[in-house]
């Protein structure tokens, strides 16, 4: 077992597949039309990346939990409605109202994990329900309108959170020193911390978890409280780049999120999950979508790449799984 | 005499109107190996189950080394020192030998606030548990439980046991499953968890197994002990077996040419 090479070891690696997959992707769409790599191409692709992206990676530790969570494409939409209403209303700062979106996204996570964990409900109904009670409430606040947002040029938030600049011919926002961090963070978390390693117990094995001692619901309802809090950031962020809060905004999210993951090679049934594989799923769809319509293939084509690619992984991830069990 | 190792006195279970255990008295003392033996629905599996936590007592009480104990949860067994192995449940099959060993007690390096787990070291007593257990094939501890065999997860949750000195064992069918050379792995890491001081109860429906093991066996019958001083070495497998169920020789004899025509 030791003596595999190192050929052999990282084909054996979940991130193996998605790896390839975007390689190929790259070369295709580079091939046919060499403004993909165009520096204003790739400024575009990872302005939009990372937002999705931060959903993405606190969902990676929930799945691996073995959970995951439907609100978030909601949530992306209300957190931006919530601050800008209050900031407009004039009872809070621009940034007071963050931070009281931020909370209200946390609380919405404890209660998605409380009903899963204690009331002993799949999260899939759980978040289903969370989903149309935030979505609702975004509507009902704004009357599905978009809230009036001034530019937040100038802002220091603005500036912290989506400020930009130029390195050479690249533009970019400092969202993605943001997405670079929590990947990096998580990552830690996940794959060196002691956090992580409940994290994949609790997933793989909760009976065997609890028998040793490991708090398995609190470790769910902190993740759960994460991919709130990170929707919520998300939503703000691309808000505040693009002055604009409307409270119809993310919908549909949950599934590119989840998409994104299982791709990366996240088990969906949980006990495995790989932040960098995460990463990678996450270029995988948004190289996709920016490179069809690149290409000349009409953009509502999107969806049936997007599930020939899922159902093409989901094949690759099952058959590598099916070569390990085997011990090869 | 001295205290045992673990008392259980008049131990009842009920569910609803059924009796699984009626006033079961059990004991192992330290280190020994003992063979818990009887037919399906006899009571073993609920003995141990109060033992190790999972299901509460309906009377009786559990003394460990003459002090009476309140075993609410499994956490709380091991806690008492009690660990319950299964054929499969106790492991999580997607980590590694050595985190599956630490799990719920990773050792953490310094700084402590940044929560990282002492890999290396894990690694390094995973290694060295492996071969205490028995284990003399080089498989390195970074290995997922799920690329193992059956007898080998079975040495993994001994070796676990054994590093966080659990006082007693509980084996739960180890050798269900298993082929002739896993089976003859598992009873030597039952023998050396005992050389090294622990205690362990062997449940397994093989009585061959049992004999090969264990210093003292204890029958059950109808949720109660109905013998607890049978040595192995003085005794043959038919004797236990009418212990076991109950009839003589003959009824055994009986039953068995009886079966297929019941079943057909």
């Amino acid at each position: 077992m030791e003596n595999r090479s190192f050929i052999q070891r990282l084909i054996a690696r979940a991130e193996f597949g998605p790896l390839v997959l975007l390689i190929v992707e790259l070369v295709v769409f580079w091939g046919i039309n060499p403004d993909f790599l165009s520096p204003q191409n790739i400024s575009n692709i990872l302005a939009f990346t990372v937002e999705l992206g931060l959903i993405a990676l606190a969902m990676t530790l929930l799945m691996t939990s073995g959970e995951f969570d439907l609100s978030v494409g909601s949530l992306f939409g209300f957190s931006p409605v919530l601050m800008w209403t209050l900031y407009n209303s004039g009872v809070t700062s621009l940034e007071v109202g963050l931070l009281i979106a931020l909370l209200v996204a946390a609380v919405i996570g404890l209660v998605n994990g409380w009903f899963v964990t204690q009331l002993k409900i799949p999260s899939f109904l759980v978040t289903l329900g969370m989903l149309l009670v935030v979505r609702g409430t975004a509507l009902f606040i704004t009357d599905g309108f978009p809230q009036r947002t001034w530019s937040a040029e100038g802002s220091w938030l603005a500036n912290i959170l989506v400020g930009d600049f130029y390195v050479g011919p690249f533009r970019v926002y400092a969202s993605l020193f943001w997405f670079i961090g929590a990947a990096i963070v998580l990552g830690y978390v996940l794959t060196q911390s002691r956090t992580g390693n409940w994290i994949q117990a609790a997933g793989g094995n909760p009976n065997a978890a609890r028998a040793r001692g490991v708090n398995v619901n609190r470790v769910k309802v902190g993740l759960f409280i994460l991919s709130a809090v990170m929707a919520s950031l998300a939503g703000v962020i691309s808000s505040l780049r693009t002055s604009a809060a409307n409270p119809n905004s993310g919908t549909g999210y949950e599934l590119e999120v989840i998409a994104m993951v299982v791709i990366g090679g996240t088990a969906l049934t949980g006990g495995r999950g790989t932040i960098i594989g995460t990463v990678l799923g996450i270029l995988i769809l948004r190289v996709m979508r920016n490179g069809i319509v690149l290409i000349g293939v009409p953009g509502l084509a999107y969806n049936i790449f997007i599930g020939a690619i899922i159902l093409g992984m989901m094949a690759l991830h099952s058959w590598l799984e099916r070569r390990h069990q085997a011990g090869t | 005499m001295a205290e045992p190792l673990i008392r259980m006195e008049n131990i009842r279970k009920s569910y609803g109107r059924v009796q699984a255990l009626v006033d079961a008295n059990f004991h192992v003392n330290e280190k020994e190996i003992v063979g818990l033996l009887g037919d399906n629905g006899a009571g073993k599996s609920t003995l141990m189950k109060v033992l190790s936590g999972v299901v509460p007592l309906t009377s009786g009480d559990i003394f460990i080394r003459g002090k009476k104990v309140t075993l609410r949860s499994t956490s709380d067994a091991i806690a008492h020192g009690i660990e319950t192995i299964y054929q499969d449940s106790a492991l999580v099959t997607q980590l590694s030998i050595a985190r599956n060993l630490f799990l719920g007690r990773e050792p953490i390096k310094a700084p402590r606030f940044l929560n990282r787990m002492d890999q290396e070291a894990m690694n390094a007593v995973a290694r060295d548990l492996l071969r205490q257990v028995g284990i003399t094939k080089n498989i390195p501890p970074t290995t997922p439980i799920g690329s193992l065999s059956g007898g080998e997860r079975q040495a993994v949750a001994i070796a676990r046991a054994m590093h966080f000195d659990s006082d007693l064992i509980i084996l739960d069918e180890p050798t269900n499953n298993l082929g002739v050379a896993e089976t003859q792995g598992v009873l030597s890491f039952v023998r050396s968890a005992r050389d090294s001081g622990h205690s362990c109860i062997f449940i397994a429906h093989n009585i061959h197994h049992v004999f090969q093991v264990v210093d003292r066996i204890v029958v059950m019958r109808r949720g109660k002990v109905v013998a607890d001083d049978i040595d192995p070495k003085k005794t043959t497998v038919a004797e236990v077996e009418r212990v076991i169920t109950g009839m003589s020789d003959k009824e055994i004899k009986d039953a068995i040419s009886d079966g297929p025509q019941q079943h057909g």
